[in-house]
């Protein structure tokens, strides 16, 4: 699939997945990918601190939106900014907006917001699921990514306009859960990619999120990102000693076990992986994103931008793959 | 005997804390099993939604009850998924004065959603289970899982925490209309709630408001089981574990929770850490990828590749643990290798044992 493309399906892309699984690196690596295709990008994170700005090397994201990469440059890429959205600042703009800033104040100070929020569950990230519709239909951005918080929650989370139809049904908390769900619903608008690792039990957490959040939330799922992959390399079923006198070099003492221990493991975590990433096709029809694992485990900029790379590579031959 | 092992033989009880996705879950049947093997009625409550612990314990659901695993250890091994709703629920029972206060609070919308989805009740509640099944002298080791959050420890705060809920300003505005009190101090508070009402609706508010009112009266109980609990937490016999994976990030939010312990005079007694790479030799990664270059196009020079990438890791995850081995120090770190596949079945929690109690034979 041409890339262009692939962003274009919705402004609205809301990533997902188990804890651990690289979430946030997905989400940082998708913006890149956009802002090379020239698209303008906005990441939202919801959950406080998730080191999403330090991937970019800034300092953690408040609610005033920063540039986290101006763009420009040779290649031409797109600006890409950042934000947090916390429901507590969401809700003091959302009554200013509202004509009602004489009460937002002390909602929010005396902590009642913690009051009310337990009164009808949910408040809390329609608040900000609010304010998220609010940026996609002012167009702030080409594209907006949300790092959704980790699994669980997440169903939760965009479950939490449905839930609060029900329990508030009336008032501006209503209509701002219909419009939240008009969004997530709305396939041209809004999708959800998931992530997970290429293991058991991430894999299976995966799919069944996957089905809850098509049944229960009625959201466009699109390609899951497998994170994570150990990249092969040819050569590694070579015995070391035999491949050191082919290159007519000699080894150090033992470094033959070691080079022979680290091929098998690399390929066994491999065949590993596979297997999962089979499993994962059969239990669940989407097509899938393969991420490379990062061996230098200190992922910055550069590493970014390797992922994104992999992941426009990885787009392009979706749509080789359906042909 | 290292202190994981001494732990197991004499701690009353184990709380198991660090971020999602590290192996917590797993660690914490691991620790409950070998309490089992060491001749001690073990339980280990979970409180984690993915139910990995059923997995990792063969079971196909787990119980607000513990339910017993049968197995060749002289002692016992106990399971039990935290059921936040209704331990809450029978603490309500346990605190009310009559039944037909009970009722009127169980039956009412708003405490249906406190119990179920309030921040923080999962941690409360899970103290709460710890405290009773502690307390009631059925087992002499408790092991208990903490929510993969960085709220995790929030329950440390008590009762502050606990019961702020119950001692909020907003619930007092909403108490006195009914208390007729004051009537003229109260115009604004009542405005104040009008307004709340046009923006949450009306319903909402008369919940809360009948919710309190039903709850009068219980809350010194509440408060005084929760410095209790508390009490237990911080008692010597009570012993955090922390679980991380060497990630960057799951390592930072290790050292998050081990400060947070240190602000409530607690101290980590063992660093767990899941999921290391394995080291292959001595070399250092920069001198191994040198060879690779040199050797590039070569068969021998992608195995060097190999070996390389594998030193770097290795390389850069015992970086990420340093500070954080430093911090919990002179608590040990353990190690725990990358392993074949997810745990699943007793064998799968004995192999982590070996990793965890007798490092010399992994």
């Amino acid at each position: 699939m041409d890339p262009a493309q692939f962003f274009a399906a919705s402004r609205l892309v809301i990533v997902a997945g188990k804890g651990g699984v690289g979430k946030t690196t997905v989400s940082a690596a998708l913006a890149c990918a956009a802002a090379r295709m020239g698209l303008s990008t906005l990441i939202i994170e919801v959950e406080g601190k998730s080191g999403l700005a330090s991937l970019f090397g800034n300092e953690p994201l408040t609610y005033e939106e920063v540039t986290l990469a101006p763009g420009g440059g040779p290649d031409g890429a797109a600006e890409i900014r950042g934000r947090a959205l916390t429901p507590d600042d969401a809700l003091v703009e959302y009554l200013r907006d509202h004509g009602l800033s004489r009460i937002s104040k002390r909602l929010v100070s005396s902590g009642a917001l913690d009051v009310v929020a337990t009164a009808a569950p949910g408040i809390k990230d329609i608040l900000i699921l609010g304010k998220v519709k609010q940026l996609e239909r002012a167009g702030t951005a080409d594209l907006l990514i949300l790092d959704a918080p980790a699994a669980g929650h997440a169903i939760t989370f965009l479950l939490s306009a449905r839930g609060l139809l029900d329990a508030v049904r009336v008032g501006p908390i209503n209509s701002q859960a219909r419009d939240v769900l008009e969004m997530l619903t709305d396939h041209a608008r809004c999708q959800v990619m998931l992530v997970t690792l290429p293991e058991e039990t991430p894999v299976n957490e995966l799919v069944d999120t996957a089905y809850h959040l098509e049944d229960r939330v009625g959201v466009a799922l699109g390609p899951v990102v497998v994170n994570g992959l150990y990249p092969t390399l040819a050569g590694l079923d070579a015995d070391p000693e035999a491949a050191a006198a082919a290159a007519s070099t000699t080894l150090r003492a033992g470094e033959a076990d070691a080079l022979r221990a680290a091929a098998d493991f690399r390929r066994h975590r491999i065949a590993l992986q596979q297997e999962q990433v089979e499993r994962l096709a059969a239990e669940l029809p989407l097509p899938q994103l393969h991420l490379p694992y990062v061996f230098n485990a200190d992922l910055g900029p550069p590493e970014l931008d390797e992922l994104a790379s992999a992941l426009l590579t990885a787009i392009d031959d979706l749509h080789e793959s359906r042909r | 005997m290292n202190e994981l092992d001494r732990l197991v033989r004499e701690a009353d009880i184990i709380v198991t804390a660090g971020s999602g996705g590290v192996g917590k879950t797993t660690t914490a049947a691991v620790l409950s099993l070998e309490g089992a093997r060491a001749g001690r009625r073990a339980v280990v409550v979970t409180i984690d939604p993915a139910k990995r612990l059923a997995d990792a314990l063969g079971l196909e659901g787990l119980t607000n009850t513990p339910s017993k695993i049968e197995g060749p250890w002289p002692g016992e091994l106990w399971a039990m998924m935290l059921d936040t709703k209704s331990t809450f629920d029978d603490l309500v029972v346990k605190h009310s004065a009559d039944p037909a206060q009970a009722e009127r609070i169980l039956s009412n919308r708003f405490y249906k959603n406190i119990s179920g989805a309030l921040s923080g009740t999962q941690e409360y509640m899970a103290m709460e289970k710890l405290y009773e099944l502690h307390s009631e002298g059925d087992f002499d080791l408790v092991v208990v899982d903490t929510p993969p959050t960085r709220h995790a420890l929030d329950f440390l705060d008590a009762p502050r925490r606990l019961t702020r809920f119950l001692d909020h300003r907003l619930y007092r505005i909403l108490m006195t209309p009914t208390r007729g009190l004051m009537k003229a101090a109260n115009v604004a508070a009542q405005a104040f709630v009008r307004t709340l009402s046009k923006v949450v609706g009306a319903e909402v508010i008369d919940d809360a408001i009948t919710f309190f009112t039903a709850f009068s009266g219980m809350e010194e109980g509440f408060k005084h089981r929760a410095n209790t609990v508390f009490e237990l937490l911080s008692s010597p016999s009570t012993a955090f574990v922390l679980v991380a994976s060497p990630r960057r990030d799951t390592v930072e939010e290790a050292d998050f929770f081990a400060r947070r312990l240190s602000e409530s005079g607690i101290a980590v007694r063992a660093l767990i850490v899941n999921r290391m790479h394995p080291r292959f030799g001595e070399g250092l990664p920069e001198a191994t990828r040198e060879r690779a270059r040199t050797l590039a196009g070569t068969d021998i020079g992608a195995l060097y590749a190999n070996l390389a990438d594998f030193r770097l890791v290795a390389a850069r995850e015992e970086e990420h643990l340093a500070g954080l081995t430093e911090r919990v120090a002179p608590a040990p770190v353990v190690r725990v290798p990358l392993l074949r596949s997810d745990v699943h079945d007793l064998d799968g929690l004995a192999e982590v044992g070996t990793y965890l109690f007798d490092p010399a034979a992994a």
